[in-house]
């Protein structure tokens, strides 16, 4: 945690709180209708996507789940150009073609949110290789669900990240839900950690509430593959605060489930109190922080609502570079 | 012509390629009186359609090939005679000349090949025909030409002549990187050339660009040119069909490339599938595109002749004669107006830019002679 | 010109595109072959043969062995070329897409467009395809209609070595994904192939022959089935035009639509099964826009509906035979086989 600097804790806090808005926001406009289709929001798991990309430039590629808001954010996509995008404008991210699922920022290393479950891992191998192959230190980081972690993509790349010995991270989210279906039922062997360790990969477990366990954690991962060390996997252990997608009345969860999870397991609460120890970062700050980001989602939906949507002459580009 | 012995008249060989021919169409009839030189038929190869000119005199007793039927090269496909010999002798020189016929195997091995040459520094191809001792003569091809512009010259020429084909920088199979040259470096390259294979002044072929190189080479350097030929020469006149040459520079597709190789010829139906493939198939390879662009700068910056040296004829020692197609397309038949007296001329009607493939037989006599 | 093989095209190809352009990789299963085994390096170079030589020169980095893992290795492929390289991907059996084909499709087929047109992803996947190698059912397919239904992707069946030569070195320096069909009979067909590297151009069809009556489309092996029925017939005053598309997509419609329009007859030719194949897609683009240039209705020769069989005999007996094309270029003559 000293190792991080004022400038990066305010950094860290200002991502962390603009997920947290954005989501917040995007949850009350769906329920409202303005905004279509498919959304999963990332409100509650904020310290692991900004935790981990901390540590990253904009040559490390990462890929995303359909789960993606807080990823892109953390990645340092456009938070209007985001939001556009989930409205389904031309100006969005995507020009209004992506949407939610597939939100992507290549020039950022955001290889894209993904509608695939298990979409990822082979994709960050691709990534890391091209790293590799062209020598430019840089690494790629998949994250993944918990329901991702059994599929045969993530497990075979786990193995072809090994035999390859790539830059390669694999960040396993574990909300405890797979849609409706608990983790603690669907993982076979229970443990993340134990099937990198077969896969002769380390692995680690890590609080997903807390910023600093995550930022630390990733940053000796991520050090470690940059080095030619190979591939590594964290199982981050946190909750979501929504359901699997918007319109999920989560019968599935228990009673105050989720009201007591934002009450005790609040990645923003718990970095505040951790900042406010160290005497870095005063509340006052953190509450400017606060409004600005307000602010900005604020505009962004408002731009978003009054922004054009696409037009016929948009339909049919953009399908090949040349055909 | 009464008692004339029976002769064969059988499917020519049009350059190295070619296997077989298709008799497209009779121009005779049979029991016409022919004579050598007479065009008989049409033969398709898979190159062109070309005119078979008779090698024999008499009166074309049978056709032994119908029109649409495709033979290999040497089989029979008529017979001529003396009207009066019996049909019963005609018959059994036909069943005698079937019974015996072989189909030559296409002998890769024995017929020549082209070969890389390195000169200047540039990685040049070239094949060469004929004696080693004959009389040189060296063909220049034209703008997007190769040396295969010559198959019905090269292989009548090589009988007694030692006859160099090169193709051009960014041509057939020569390098298609480094400088473009212009005229007078094409002609330099060219004199080199025949330094490097010619023990001797060479009677030099140009057509079109390559008639503008082989006549810059004889005002440049007069002692390395025996005898100049320039068929439908550039170098005479500022004009060139630049649209032809933009188009020919540009084009990828098959019906473009068609659509421009008929411009050459004065009868479009010339143009075969496989001439049409062929150029296609050079146009695809990497670096023909943007050598050919840059030769055309170099040689017709803004779309006219850079190099125009009519007024220099009249300087060169060597004789020196001039073909030009009536319907030429690409180079004006008029830049063959107001030559020189000592400059011979030959005009050909109802041909267009390529006399020596739509009028062989004629030009290949003129080369010779 | 010197005359190779349809391997021996592949192979060369794939050397000077490596050798031209630095980010040009290869993977998949035993391409080079022998990795962390105590024999023979190079030991393979993939099933056929066909990339033999390529790891002697280029090293593992670049020719790199996988794990059998398509899901993985194509998915990683799809993500290599959306980040600065140009991978070449060898899915050994075309039927082996049942495990990859999100990373095909869902992937790379469609970065460009859910991106808004900002990424590029040059991947090739090449693939064996097609029966006559007794290979029996799952190893035997022809599946380009299927890759060719997918938008985003593009999907080359060359028909010879010359043709595969020159699509390969368009494909890898294509900078959209491309699906590669090699016909695993053909790999010993031999014709002339430049030394030099050229390309040949997507979406333009060839024409193998030139005839008045009868237009004959085919795809790949079948291009040298319809050759063969169309010089038979030539001697016989029946003239077709093969055409050979090249490219499934994008499609030559153009070409097609004029020679069945010059022609009035049309018969496909396609080694696929018959339901949503080349054959019905190309029937219906003629239908619909050549209807009243048709002097008799399309015929299709394609195998039946079943699986590819295993027996010699049955095999056979599957795969379009010169001898039903050449009957049904007779029936849309009008006379009896």
């Amino acid at each position: 945690m000293l190792q991080l600097s004022k400038e990066d804790l305010v950094k860290a806090y200002t991502q962390m709180r603009t997920i947290r808005d954005f989501e917040e926001r995007v949850h009350d406009e769906f329920a409202g209708g303005e905004i279509p289709g498919f959304v999963h929001l990332y409100a509650g798991e904020e310290a692991s996507a900004v935790g981990v990309c901390m540590n990253l430039n904009d040559k490390d590629n990462i890929a995303s789940t359909h789960r993606g808001h807080g990823h892109c954010i953390a990645k340092g996509c456009d938070v209007k150009g985001m939001m556009q995008e989930i409205y389904g404008r031309s100006g969005g991210l995507c020009g209004g073609k992506g949407g939610s699922m597939h939100i992507a920022d290549l020039s950022k290393g955001m290889m894209g949110a993904n509608g695939i479950v298990g979409g990822g891992p082979p994709l960050i191998c691709g990534a890391a290789l091209t790293a590799k192959t062209l020598g430019t230190g840089a690494v790629a980081v998949a994250f993944v669900g918990d329901g991702g972690s059994n599929q045969g993509t993530t497990l075979e790349s786990y193995n072809l990240a090994k035999v390859w010995n790539l830059p390669a991270i694999f960040v396993v989210e574990d909300n405890g839900y797979a849609e409706s279906t608990a983790s603690a039922w669907s993982v076979g062997g229970g443990s993340q950690v134990k099937r990198a360790e077969a896969f002769g990969m380390e692995g680690f477990e890590v609080d997903g509430h807390d910023f600093f366990a995550v930022y630390e954690a990733a940053r000796d991962v991520i050090a470690k593959a940059r080095d030619g060390g190979g591939p590594s996997l964290l199982h981050v252990k946190l909750n979501r605060y929504f359901g699997h997608f918007e319109g999920d009345a989560m019968t599935y969860r228990g009673d105050g489930e989720v009201d007591g999870l934002r009450q005790k397991r609040d990645s923003l609460v718990i970095f505040r109190e951790r900042v406010a120890e160290t005497g870095l970062l005063e509340s006052a700050e953190l509450d400017e922080i606060d409004k600005s980001v307000a602010g900005l989602v604020d505009e962004a939906v408002s731009e978003s609502v009054a922004a054009p949507p696409p037009t016929r002459e948009d339909l049919t580009t953009d399908v090949y570079v040349s055909y | 012509m009464s008692g004339a012995a029976i002769q064969a008249i059988t499917m020519p060989k049009w350059g190295l390629a070619m296997e077989e021919g298709k008799v497209s169409a009779w121009m005779a009839e049979e029991g016409a009186a022919i004579a050598g030189g007479d065009e008989i038929l049409e033969i398709e190869t898979t190159k062109i359609t070309n005119v078979f000119e008779s090698p024999v005199a008499g009166v074309l007793r049978r056709r032994v090939v119908g029109e649409g039927e495709t033979v290999p090269v040497g089989a029979l496909i008529g017979v001529a005679a003396g009207a009066d010999t019996p049909d019963a002798e005609i018959e059994a020189f036909i069943t005698d000349f079937q019974a015996n016929f072989v189909v030559e195997a296409s002998d890769a091995a024995a017929a020549p090949e082209p070969e890389m040459i390195t000169v200047a520094g540039r990685q040049l191809s070239h094949l060469v025909m004929g004696p080693e001792d004959a009389p040189p003569v060296i063909l220049v091809h034209g703008f997007g030409g190769d040396t295969e512009s010559w198959l019905f010259t090269q292989p009548v020429l090589a009988e007694d002549h030692r006859v160099f084909a090169l193709d051009l920088p960014g041509h057939g199979r020569s390098e298609k990187t480094g400088a473009a040259l212009d005229v007078a470096g094409m002609a330099a390259l060219l004199a080199d050339y025949l330094d490097a294979v010619a023990g001797s002044a060479a009677h030099i072929v140009g057509h079109s660009l390559g008639g503008a190189i082989a006549l810059k080479l004889a005002l440049d350097q007069p002692a390395k040119v025996k005898r100049l030929t320039l068929l439908s020469p550039a170098g005479l006149g500022a004009e060139v069909n630049i649209d032809y040459i933009d188009g020919f520079v540009q084009a990828e597709r098959r019906k473009e490339i068609k659509t421009l190789l008929q411009q050459l010829v004065a009868d479009p139906s010339l143009v075969s599938r496989d001439m049409v493939d062929k150029v296609q198939k050079y146009k695809r390879l990497d670096g023909t595109t943007a050598a050919l662009r840059a030769l055309a700068e170099a040689v017709f910056p803004g779309g006219r002749q850079a190099l125009v040296m009519k007024d220099k004829l009249a300087e060169l020692s060597v004789p020196v004669q001039i073909v030009w197609g009536s319907d030429d397309a690409i180079v004006p038949p008029s830049h063959g107006d107001g030559l020189p007296a000592s400059v011979t001329l030959h005009r050909f009607d109802k041909v267009g830019h390529l006399p020596h493939m739509e009028a062989s037989g004629d030009v290949n006599r003129l080369i010779a002679g | 010109m010197p005359k190779k093989s349809f391997r021996q095209a592949i192979n060369e190809a794939l050397a000077m595109e490596m050798r031209r352009d630095p980010t040009v990789i290869l993977m998949g299963e035993d391409v080079a072959g022998g990795m962390g085994a105590a024999g023979e390096d190079d030991a393979w170079g993939g099933p056929l043969g066909v990339t033999k030589g390529l790891m002697p020169e280029f090293g593992r980095d670049r020719i790199l062995d996988t794990p059998i893992s398509e899901s993985a290795f194509i998915g990683a492929a799809a993500g290599a070329a959306a980040t600065g390289l140009r991978p070449v991907a060898e899915l050994m059996f075309v039927d082996f897409l049942g495990v990859c084909l999100d990373q095909i499709y869902n992937q790379a087929g469609k970065f460009r467009y859910m991106f808004g047109g900002k990424a590029v992803t040059p991947l090739v996947v090449r693939t064996m395809y097609g029966a006559g190698f007794r290979a029996a059912s799952q190893h035997s397919q022809c599946l380009y209609p299927v890759f060719t239904h997918m938008p985003g992707l593009k999907v080359v069946i060359p028909s010879s070595a010359y043709e595969a030569k020159g699509l390969l070195t368009q494909a890898i320096r294509d900078d959209d994904p491309v699906i590669f069909f090699e016909h695993k009979v053909m790999y010993d067909d031999e014709e002339e192939v430049p030394d030099e590297a050229y390309t040949i151009p997507f979406g333009e069809a060839n024409l193998t022959r030139e005839g008045d009556d009868v237009t004959i489309v085919a795809i790949g092996r079948m291009v040298q089935f319809a050759n063969q029925v169309a010089d038979k017939l030539e001697g016989e005053g029946i003239g077709c035009t093969v055409v050979d598309p090249r490219t499934t997509s994008p499609l030559d419609e153009e070409t097609i639509i004029e020679c069945v329009e010059e022609t009035g007859r049309l018969v496909i030719v396609d080694e696929a099964s018959p339901r949503c194949n080349i054959a019905t897609d190309i029937s219906a683009l003629v239908s619909e826009q050549a209807f009243s240039a048709l002097k008799a209705p399309i015929r299709m020769v394609t195998p039946p509906h079943t699986p590819v069989p295993f027996a010699a005999e049955l095999e056979d007996l599957y795969i379009p035979s010169p001898e039903r094309i050449e009957e049904a270029v007779r029936s849309v003559m009008g006379a009896q086989a």
